[in-house]
């Protein structure tokens, strides 16, 4: 703890190694003053120095980071596109598309007469379902197995995909601070009885505990958009854990750092010292547990569906689209359907990453260059 | 360090009892006619399936309530009775003796390419940090974390079965005609186990290769390396003799992990590449509701997830002379 | 640790050893090896006089303050560090008692034991005329903004995301020390006064220097009007130049607003300078205490006069005895039997190594407990 707060220290007082806050050291130096003073005799030194706050060094940071800038513009693009995209088309995501032309079966019969061999194709036009068509004019992305638009598919299970994630993470960020924080607060018994709970969330292998709840919901009969909120509810409860412990010992050092022993000497009252001391301190890290959190719930979430247990059929989310692979000739001739959704989920979770990395570089200035 | 052994027992088998009990709990939350339903499903393949039902429902305690019902499963658990699967009847740990063999190679060998691919990738980045090298590693590793193992088995299987058939599309353990035995069924079973190795390796490297590097780039910028650099050492006894010594450290944590991932398999690696190891059993298991199969896994990683972190703890405290036990 | 001064305190009734079975007394013995041997009331409670009340704005009786520093495996504290053990002490309103001693003897931890940051294992606290005791957290936030700390790091006390402004004014907001428009006026002022320009009021603690930061800790602790204030080492981390300006900006507003400090430090002459009476602790116990001139021209402990002779002297022809004491402190959740001084002790004589000296007062206020000395 001591070396890290010599390092911030260092960091910190060092002028213009980075930041471009002019550090005011003790005395005014007299040349600015000289130089500046002409417009308003009441306009000070200071005045004329950009003072930055905390979260606007945090920003200038984070927005300095490459890769996390490149993040963030993909999610912006994915999230405008999920959302905004679908408004253009009359389709949706359980549209069949019905008039895809005809599709052709034959049928060879070979048979023998005389010694000779004859050999008669019974072809069947059928007007049918245009399934699994390649990419066209009408269909950027083509159909899927059921005849319906891929792109309709993969911008509506985007917003699933991405709601879903947010919706975890944030409650599963509250379900966390609420535990860990009474935990790190009140100590003692508390502690020990949260954090025994936390232990176990912690050494529930998690694949196998979700794919049990899933199959409960589906042995309750639990379907359709019912189903979806039920997911959410399950993955909150098996992922605050991490959070939890994050934000307990985020308070037990805190509460040993002297600033809030200087609260506590001030006859600061406890919602104050909560509100205006503890969380502002504990927030830089949940945002980037909430971030990095977000990439692996739609990771999780997209594994389910995919495995046919988490959102059902009609929905589309990026998961369940990706399902169509278990066809093996779907996996060998049709990449245009299951390849979109993959790529979608692997740049939605990168970028998260990418984002939830320079937040954290950005918030913790020893990892700064 | 013996009394906080014993105290870590204790909490161990607190936590083994909570892991259990939730499962158990989950799993009474299914619809009461469950079982019988799943048995009379089988009644064709399964003669004596009201027998079992019987046997099952008795075993699990299904007539008391959960507590009663959790304890009893309890005692059978102990004596070593998991019970039979729904399936096919076979006896749960039977099952999972005969699948765990191919898991457990399996995960043996990812975690060694991992160990020897990702902890020197890791070092040379945080050396060379913000350098090419540096960034190279960093955006692949991000990409093995964000990759879905399901689509990147499939673009796998793509590209080096399907395309360029360099393996047996058609998956599975070994060829589907496969006649012969000893070294030809060897070389034929390792060479369908490749991709599914190279899939689980690429998307474990991440982890380890950030951790790695986060630990090292700390390490190296601590004062005695500092003073070793002003004293004249040479920058590879830096790195290998100073740096190294006390990154190894943190990474023993990484191990409690690795224990229960070397018999737990994997469920959808397995599952795609049609390999009949424990993750694909359990995963058939789940989605067949094949409870008693489920709660024996379960239990089986819960133990082998708090030993790993259990011996990766005392494990710490043997090799780091600072860390003092039971403070 | 509140909890666990009220369990000592319940389990501290001074029982005589009545005739039991070995068995009983036996379990009785494993059953208290939780409590700390000490905490039982081993001294008589008097209560301060009404004179001693008005005179003295801290009255401190038995304090001790121990840390479980090994618990067995329920969880009951089966060994303790002493940080604070038995310290009495007294300060007059407008004084200055300086507390010196190695690092480690519980300077810090007695001052915030006092000051209810900690809990205390045992003792009495008398402040302002009122006994404090037994006051708990919100009891205590009452009395807050008439006692004050400075901490000893500057950096590590200033909360990093409030501006100077903020730090300052949060406990005259909180105290409503003057009517809420007014309080952007208040804080200016007291920062000029403190040596900090009033225009950082808006500013970060990042900003500024050691010394500067330190000003700001003084200004946040003067800012509530509290009548005594305990510097914790306030100039230790700073360097020379600085101090004389931060030890001369308190003593200036010591004058000017009648304050009582505690002055904290391990610098003999910083002590000197700043105080009107001094105590000496090693280990966590008061081994002398008296007026600064007496301490300095008479001292009577045998750790006093050694701590005395390692002060630098700026005379080069002056040839001092330095007493040099051998060996490190021992530690604190360790402490030697008898006198805790006599494993260092030059004069040590086979009574220190059995039996701990009585501290009592021999002179007008000036005490110590030493064998070398008349003990009743």
């Amino acid at each position: 703890m001591d070396k890290e707060n010599n390092n911030e220290r260092d960091e910190l007082l060092t002028p213009g190694t980075a930041e471009p806050v002019e550090a005011v050291n003790e005395e005014a130096k007299p040349q600015e003053t000289a130089e500046t003073d002409q417009p308003q005799e009441t306009e000070n030194l200071s005045d004329r120095v950009k003072v930055l706050s905390p979260a606007q060094l945090v920003a200038r940071r984070f927005f300095r980071s490459k890769l996390s800038m490149i993040g963030l513009v993909t999610l912006l693009v994915l999230y405008l596109v999920c959302f905004i995209g679908p408004l253009f088309s009359d389709m949706d995501y359980k549209t069949i598309d019905y008039n895809g032309g005809s599709s052709s079966q034959s049928t060879e019969i070979t048979y023998t007469v005389d010694g000779e061999t004859y050999t008669m194709y019974d072809i069947t036009y059928t007007e049918s379902i245009n399934l699994k068509a390649y990419p066209s004019a009408d269909h950027w992305l083509g159909t899927d197995e059921n005849g319906r638009d891929v792109l309709m598919r993969v911008l509506y299970g985007g917003q699933i995909s991405l709601t879903i994630g947010i919706v975890v993470v944030v409650l599963e960020t509250l379900l966390g601070v609420i535990m860990g924080g009474i935990a790190g607060y009140f100590g003692k018994w508390v502690d020990q009885i949260i954090m025994r709970i936390v232990d176990i969330f912690y050494c529930i292998p998690q694949m196998p505990i979700l794919l049990i709840c899933s199959a409960i919901l589906a042995a309750n009969e639990v379907n359709g958009i019912a189903r979806i909120y039920w997911l959410c509810l399950v993955l909150v409860f098996f992922g605050w854990a991490g959070t939890a412990r994050l934000v307990r010992g985020q308070i037990l050092s805190l509460r040993e750092q002297e600033f809030m022993l200087a609260e506590r000497s001030m006859g600061v009252p406890v919602w104050r010292k909560i509100f205006l001391h503890l969380i502002p301190n504990v927030l830089p890290l949940l945002i980037v547990q909430m971030t990095l959190g977000l990439g692996s719930v739609i990771l999780t979430e997209s594994t389910l569906s995919y495995l046919g247990l988490g959102v059902p059929i009609p929905y589309a989310t990026w998961g369940n689209i990706i399902q169509a692979l278990r066809d093996f000739t779907t996996l060998q001739y049709h990449f245009h359907i299951w390849g979109p959704p993959g790529i979608c989920i692997m740049l939605a979770v990168l970028s998260f990453n990418f984002v939830g990395d320079g937040l954290r570089d950005a918030f913790d200035p020893k990892m700064k260059k | 360090m013996f009394k906080y052994i014993v105290k870590r027992i204790l909490i161990s088998i607190i936590i083994i009892f909570g892991v259990t009990f939730i499962t158990y709990a989950l799993f009474r939350m299914m619809p009461d006619n469950y079982v019988y339903s799943k048995f009379a499903a089988q009644s064709a393949t399964n003669p004596n399936w009201q027998e079992q039902a019987a046997r099952v429902e008795h075993l699990y305690g299904l007539d008391l309530n959960v507590f009663v019902g959790y304890f009893k499963w309890l005692g059978n658990a102990i004596k070593g009775d998991f019970g039979n699967s729904f399936i096919d009847g076979a006896v749960v740990t039977d099952k999972i003796k005969q699948s765990l063999p191919v898991s457990f190679i399996m995960s043996l060998i990812v975690s060694i390419l991992q160990i020897a691919i990702a902890i020197p990738l890791g070092i040379k980045a945080a050396v060379n940090q913000y350098g090419p090298t540096d960034y190279i590693t960093t955006v692949f590793t991000m990409l093995g974390i964000s990759l879905p193992s399901f689509f990147f088995s499939g673009i796998i299987i793509k590209v080096f079965a399907v395309d360029l058939k360099w393996f047996d599309a058609s998956l599975g353990l070994q060829s589907g005609n496969f006649q012969g035995n000893g070294w030809q069924l060897f070389w034929n079973q390792a060479w369908h186990l490749v991709l599914p190795i190279f899939v689980e390796t690429v998307l474990s490297l991440g982890g380890l290769m950030r951790y790695t590097r986060t630990n090292m780039l700390e390490v190296l910028s601590a004062d005695y390396i500092r003073t070793a650099k002003a004293k004249g050492v040479k920058k590879r006894n830096i790195v290998y003799k100073h740096a190294f010594k006390n990154t190894a450290i943190p990474l023993i944590t990484m191990f409690s992990g690795i224990l229960a991932s070397l018999f737990c398999g994997s469920m959808i690696i397995e599952q795609i590449f049609g390999i009949q190891g424990i993750g694909f059993q359990s995963y058939t298991a789940t989605t067949q509701g094949d409870i008693p199969f489920v709660m024996a896994y379960n239990t089986f990683i819960a133990v082998l997830t708090v030993l790993g972190i259990f011996l990766s703890d005392i494990l710490y405290a043997i090799v780091d002379p600072r860390v003092k036990l039971g403070n | 640790m509140e909890e666990k001064t009220e369990n000592t305190q319940e389990s501290t009734s001074p029982v005589p050893p009545k005739k039991q079975n070995a068995f009983v007394t036996n379990a009785k013995k494993l059953f208290q090896a939780g409590i700390p041997r000490a905490s039982l009331q081993d001294y008589d409670k008097t209560p301060p006089t009404e004179e001693e009340l008005k005179e003295n704005i801290l009255i401190v009786n038995h304090l001790k303050k121990y840390f479980p520093v090994e618990t067995n495996l329920i969880g009951q504290p089966i060994r303790y560090l002493k940080a604070v053990d038995d310290v009495s002490l007294r300060i007059p309103y407008g004084k200055t008692l300086g507390i010196v001693g190695e690092s480690g003897c519980g300077k810090t931890t007695l001052g915030r034991t006092l000051l209810g940051l900690y809990g205390k294992t045992a003792g009495e606290v008398y402040f302002d005329g009122a006994d404090i005791t037994d006051f708990g957290e919100r009891q205590m936030n009452t009395i807050r903004k008439d006692m004050q700390v400075i901490f000893q790091d500057p950096y590590s006390s200033l909360s990093p995301r409030f501006t100077v402004g903020g730090i300052i004014s949060e406990g005259v907001a909180v105290h409503k020390i003057v009517p809420r428009d007014e309080i952007k006026d208040y804080v200016m002022a007291l920062m000029e006064r403190c040596g900090l320009q009033p225009q950082y009021y808006e500013r970060y603690p990042y900003e500024f220097s050691g010394g500067q930061r330190q000003r700001i800790c003084i200004a946040r602790a003067l800012a509530v009007k509290p009548k005594f204030v305990v510097c914790d080492e306030p100039v230790s981390a700073l360097d020379v130049s600085i101090q004389a300006q931060i030890l001369n900006l308190l003593r200036e507003l010591q004058t000017e607003m009648q304050l009582a400090y505690m002055f904290i430090s391990h610098d003999l002459s910083v002590v000197q300078h700043v105080s009107d009476s001094v105590g000496v602790m090693y280990l966590g116990s008061m081994v002398e205490c008296g007026p600064t001139d007496r301490i300095f021209e008479n001292p009577m402990h045998p750790y006093t006069k050694s701590l005395l002779s390692a002060v630098p002297v700026p005379d080069p022809r002056r040839k001092k005895d330095r007493i040099i004491l051998q060996g490190s402190i021992p530690s604190p959740a360790n402490p030697p039997s008898g006198c805790r001084f006599h494993t260092r002790c030059p004069a040590c004589m086979d009574i220190c190594k059995e039996q701990a000296p009585v501290y009592r007062e021999y002179e007008a206020g000036h005490s110590c407990a030493c064998h070398l000395y008349p003990q009743e």
